[in-house]
């Protein structure tokens, strides 16, 4: 789909399939309501669906459509009250001359905080952060002696609490597998191991996980048309621990 | 689909995590493969003429799968239809398997996923949650024990939660 632009080339492509499959799929979203939009050049302003997901503002003409009528790209906004004509008005601004300003108003006090706050952390950059912010501390946490930690649990590893292990991917290091090979391919639930293992980053564990899942699913594709199998396997995680029959 | 485009383009101008110049093949039967300068800024991978200022297009790098094809080359395709891939020439393997980890790493949702284990692994050492001025978790009301299930909280538009694995490779 084209859209117009002011120096006459074409406009830039953009996976917009893709992005009305990010915008809809069952993924949980970050914030969603109803928000007065006001349109373009001083148009009147349209109740629509908005959809938060990761830095990307979709909205829809309602809560039903199958496909966005828009999508706002966060990186880079403030988000900031405004004192408007409508009542709980917000607006997501950029930078730089030309940038156009959105103005908001959502349907209650509460509904707008919720809003402003969602919003103003959306950003990866933000994220990326707060991302890095926390794997510093926890650096620092395992280079210092037990006594500099804040209440360091005396037993931190020895017994894994149940409810902590999710899918149970990202709350221990890596260990053999304690399933069998031929289950599903979930990566299997895994006793927290001793607290001397030298830290594995997120990265490395992802992509240590990645490889054993990547061959797991090999071993399960044989013959199966397309990635059914891979679908069965992301829409069947319906919590906790849990185990499940594949075909 | 409207879209701001003048903010994907100032993004496809900030500080790329990488960039080179690589073979690129669109997904349409016929394509021809074109150089093409791959640049990848947060979860957005731009692609330009090697000699213009302004990006040819861009994929959203959510919700995809980036794949080793024949050696030196990988592909990113969509959950929606793994089928339709863009393919990608790098000029060794070596290159091709720095593009695949960086591209695999790229998505918000994985980084909100490492969020959640860096906040776990904080929290078995000091038995409580970690300080962060603003935790991006916090403001949807999602109780401690829960936020550290990935997948255990309802699936409704009115919650947030940590996400859905996202698709490893």
């Amino acid at each position: 789909m084209i859209q117009g632009t002011n120096t006459g080339r074409a406009a830039m492509k953009l996976n917009e399939r893709s992005l009305a499959f990010y915008a809809t799929c069952d993924a949980p979203v970050d914030n969603a309501g109803f928000l007065h939009k006001r349109g373009g050049r001083g148009a009147g302003s349209h109740r629509r669906w908005f959809v938060l997901r990761g830095n990307m503002l979709f909205y829809f003409e309602s809560e039903a459509s199958r496909e966005p009528l828009g999508v706002i790209l966060l990186e880079g906004c403030t988000v900031e009250l405004v004192d408007a004509r409508e009542e709980f008005a917000f607006a997501v601004r950029f930078a730089g001359g030309r940038s156009r300003s959105y103005v908001l108003a959502a349907d209650s006090q509460a509904a707008l905080e919720g809003w402003v706050k969602a919003l103003s952390r959306a950003s990866f950059h933000y994220l990326r952060l707060v991302v890095r912010e926390l794997e510093q501390q926890l650096a620092a946490m395992r280079e210092g002696s037990p006594a500099n930690t804040l209440s360091a649990n005396p037993n931190p590893i020895s017994n894994p609490r149940p409810k902590e292990n999710g899918r149970a991917v990202w709350s221990a290091l890596p260990e053999q597998p304690t399933a069998a090979p031929k289950r599903p391919p979930l990566p299997p639930r895994r006793r927290a191991s001793a607290p001397n293992r030298p830290l594995a980053s997120f990265a490395q564990l992802h992509e240590h996980y990645g490889r054993e899942v990547r061959a797991l699913r090999s071993q399960w594709r044989g013959g199966q048309a397309g990635l059914a199998g891979l679908e069965v396997w992301h829409r069947s995680s319906s919590g906790g621990t849990h185990t499940q029959d594949q075909p | 689909m409207r879209y701001n485009e003048k903010e994907l383009q100032a993004l496809s101008r900030q500080p790329a995590e990488m960039a080179a110049e690589l073979g690129m093949r669109g997904p349409k039967k016929g394509s021809v493969a074109k150089r093409r300068l791959v640049k990848l800024v947060v979860n957005f991978l731009f692609y330009f003429r090697p000699d213009e200022a302004e990006p040819l297009g861009a994929l959203l790098l959510e919700r995809c799968r980036v794949a080793q094809e024949e050696p030196g080359g990988f592909s990113i395709s969509f959950v929606e239809d793994l089928s339709r891939k863009y393919h990608f020439e790098c000029c060794s393997q070596e290159q091709c398997q720095e593009w695949m980890e960086a591209l695999r790493r790229a998505s918000y949702e994985y980084m909100r996923q490492s969020l959640i284990f860096y906040r776990n692994e904080i929290r078995k050492m000091t038995g409580k949650a970690p300080c962060t001025p603003q935790d991006p978790l916090e403001q949807f009301g999602i109780s401690e024990e829960a936020r550290f299930q990935l997948n255990s909280l309802p699936r409704d538009e009115q919650t947030c939660t940590g996400s859905q694995l996202g698709v490893l490779d």
